[in-house]
C-alpha cells in the first residue's frame, strides 16, 4: 500500500503535487491514483484539483471516486488543495453545484462590487499570486511556518465556512476569506503549497509527519500573535 | 497587507538554450534554461515564464523536456507559451509540468481555442499573450493593434478591445507585450499597460522594455500592472530578482521578500 495517494480525477496538474511530495519525502511511496481500492489502502490522502466545481463533482462520480473521497476524509490524514478544499463543502455558486457536504459551508465568487483595495485600486479576479495567510488556530500543519507567511493562490471562488471553528487560516482580498480549514483528520487549503516554494514544501512536509489528530484550539486574544 | 505584485523572469528558449533578442530579432545566448530557472527561484522569483521561440515544429518536444526537468526542481508556478495551437498542445504542456499555458497567435486565428482550453482545464491556466504596437500617430488618440507571428503581422485588432474579448472567452490572465519596446530597455509602454489593465478585471502582466528597476516600479504604479515580466536585466547579471524586489518594496510596492 502507498504511503500517500494523490487522487486523480482528471482535474488539473496532479503531477506537480506528487512531485512536490517526492521532493520532501523521497523515501515514501507516493502514487497518483484513480483507483478507489488503492486510495482506501493508502496511509494518507491528498485531494487536489483546479478547474470548475461542477466538473469536479461530475468527474468524481463518473470515476466512482466520490465514496473513496468521503471515506478517506473520515479516517486518515487528509489534505485538500484549492478545488479539493472547496469540494468538501455543501454547495458552490459556481454552476450552482452541490459539493460533497463533508464540511458545513458554501463556496462563493469574489463579488465584483467589493474588489477595491484601501487605496481605491481595482482588485483583479482571479486572485492570482502570493498573499499572506494568517493563522487563526494552532495546528501541527502550521509547524515551522510563521503566521502571515505568503502562499501562492489562484482562484475566483472562496469558502465561507458554516462553522467559524473550522477556519485555520485567513487571507485578505480585500476582506478576510478562508485560506485554510481544519477538522479532526482533515486539513484543507485554498492556496497551492506545491507551488509556494520553501513555505509550501514545509506545509507538505508537515502533512507527511502529521498523525491526523485534531489539535486545533481557537485562538485566544493573544495566543496566535 | 495583501496580494503581492509579482516579478516574473522570462526565458525565451530555442534549441534548448535561453536567448534574448531586440525587437524580436538579433538573438544572444544567455545560458542553460534549467540552471537559469533554478537561479531565479533561489533569488525569489514569484513565477517563471518560458517562451518557446523555436521556429520549426519538429523541435517542439525540447521545451517539454525542459519543463519536466524544471518542474522536478522548482516549486513555483511555471507558464509556458510559444507555438500553442490546439487543446492537445495545452494538455501536453500541462502534463509536462506547466501550471499555465500562454496562447498568442492561435488566439487570433482561432479564438475558440481560448474558450475550449479554459473550459477544459480552467481559466486559471490560460494566459492570453498579446503583442501590441502603437499605430496612432503623434497627436491622435492612442491606439494599439494586436500583432501576431512574432510581431510581423498587423491583425488590425484594437489591443484593448481584444483583451476584453479574451477575458470574456475565459482567459485567466493577460500577458501584454509592447512590441516596440521589447528588448529596447527604455521601459514598458505605460499608456498601453494602463489602458489594458484598467479595461479588464483579470490580472495583467506587463512585458517588453525593462532596462532598469524604476521601469518595474512604473509598470505597477503608472501602468497598473499586476505583475511585471523582464528578461535581459536578469539574464546578464545586471540585477538579481531579489534586488528588484527590494527596490520595489522601497518604493511602497508590496512584494514577497
Amino acid at each position: 500500500m502507498a504511503d500517500i495517494a494523490v487522487i486523480d480525477y482528471g482535474m488539473g496538474n496532479l503531477r506537480s503535487v506528487a512531485k512536490a511530495f517526492e521532493h520532501v519525502a523521497p523515501q515514501l511511496d507516493i502514487i497518483v491514483s484513480s483507483d478507489p481500492d488503492e486510495i482506501s489502502k493508502a496511509g494518507r490522502v491528498v485531494f487536489p484539483g483546479v478547474g470548475a466545481m461542477p466538473d469536479c463533482i461530475r468527474e468524481l462520480e463518473s470515476r466512482g471516486l466520490r465514496e473513496a473521497v468521503v471515506e478517506a476524509a473520515k479516517a486518515k490524514p487528509f489534505l485538500g488543495i484549492c478545488l479539493g478544499m472547496q469540494a468538501l463543502f455543501e454547495s458552490s455558486e459556481e454552476g450552482n453545484a452541490a459539493g460533497l457536504g463533508i464540511l458545513p459551508g458554501r463556496v462563493l465568487r469574489f463579488p465584483a462590487e467589493a474588489m477595491v483595495d484601501d487605496k481605491g485600486q481595482k482588485l483583479k479576479v482571479p486572485h492570482i499570486g502570493w498573499n499572506e495567510v494568517h493563522q487563526a488556530a494552532e495546528h501541527p500543519m502550521w509547524s515551522g511556518i510563521p503566521t502571515g507567511a505568503r502562499f501562492y493562490f489562484v482562484h475566483s471562488y472562496y469558502v465561507e465556512a458554516g462553522d467559524p471553528d473550522l477556519v485555520a487560516g485567513f487571507t485578505l482580498y480585500p476582506f478576510a476569506f478562508t485560506a485554510a480549514v481544519a477538522r479532526d483528520n482533515i486539513f484543507a487549503v485554498q492556496f497551492h503549497p506545491e507551488k509556494s516554494q520553501a513555505t509550501g514544501l514545509t506545509l507538505l512536509a508537515n502533512f507527511v509527519m502529521w498523525d491526523g489528530q485534531a489539535q486545533v484550539s481557537a485562538c485566544g486574544a493573544d495566543a496566535c500573535l | 497587507m495583501g496580494l503581492a505584485k509579482r516579478i516574473i523572469p522570462c526565458l525565451d528558449v530555442t534549441a534548448g538554450r535561453v536567448v534574448k533578442g531586440v525587437n524580436f530579432v538579433g538573438l544572444r545566448d544567455a545560458g542553460d534554461p534549467i540552471e537559469i530557472a533554478r537561479r531565479y527561484d533561489e533569488q525569489g522569483a514569484d513565477e517563471l515564464t518560458f517562451l518557446d521561440i523555436t521556429a520549426s515544429s519538429d523541435e517542439r518536444d525540447i521545451i517539454l523536456h525542459i519543463i519536466e526537468e524544471v518542474a522536478n526542481q522548482v516549486f513555483i508556478p511555471l507558464t509556458v507559451g510559444g507555438g500553442v495551437r490546439s487543446v492537445e498542445d495545452v494538455r501536453r504542456l500541462l502534463n509536462a509540468g506547466a501550471d499555465k499555458v500562454g496562447i498568442n497567435t492561435a488566439a487570433v486565428t482561432n479564438p475558440q481555442l481560448v474558450a475550449d482550453a479554459s473550459s477544459r482545464f480552467g481559466s486559471q491556466c490560460i494566459v492570453v499573450a498579446i503583442d501590441a504596437k502603437q499605430v496612432s500617430a503623434e497627436g491622435e488618440p492612442l491606439l494599439w493593434h494586436v500583432f501576431t507571428h512574432g510581431g510581423r503581422k498587423d491583425t488590425g485588432l484594437d489591443a484593448v478591445a481584444w483583451a476584453k474579448k479574451m477575458e470574456s472567452l475565459g482567459a485567466g490572465e493577460i500577458l501584454l507585450t509592447s512590441m516596440d519596446r521589447d528588448g529596447t530597455k527604455i521601459g514598458f509602454n505605460l499608456d498601453l499597460t494602463r489602458a489594458v489593465s484598467d479595461a479588464v478585471s483579470i490580472p495583467v502582466i506587463a512585458s517588453g522594455g525593462v532596462g532598469n528597476l524604476d521601469h518595474l516600479v512604473d509598470g505597477v504604479k503608472k501602468g497598473h500592472a499586476d505583475a511585471v515580466l523582464a528578461a535581459s536585466i536578469f539574464h546578464y547579471g545586471e540585477f538579481t530578482v531579489r534586488q528588484a524586489k527590494e527596490y520595489m518594496a522601497k518604493n511602497q510596492i508590496e512584494v514577497r521578500l
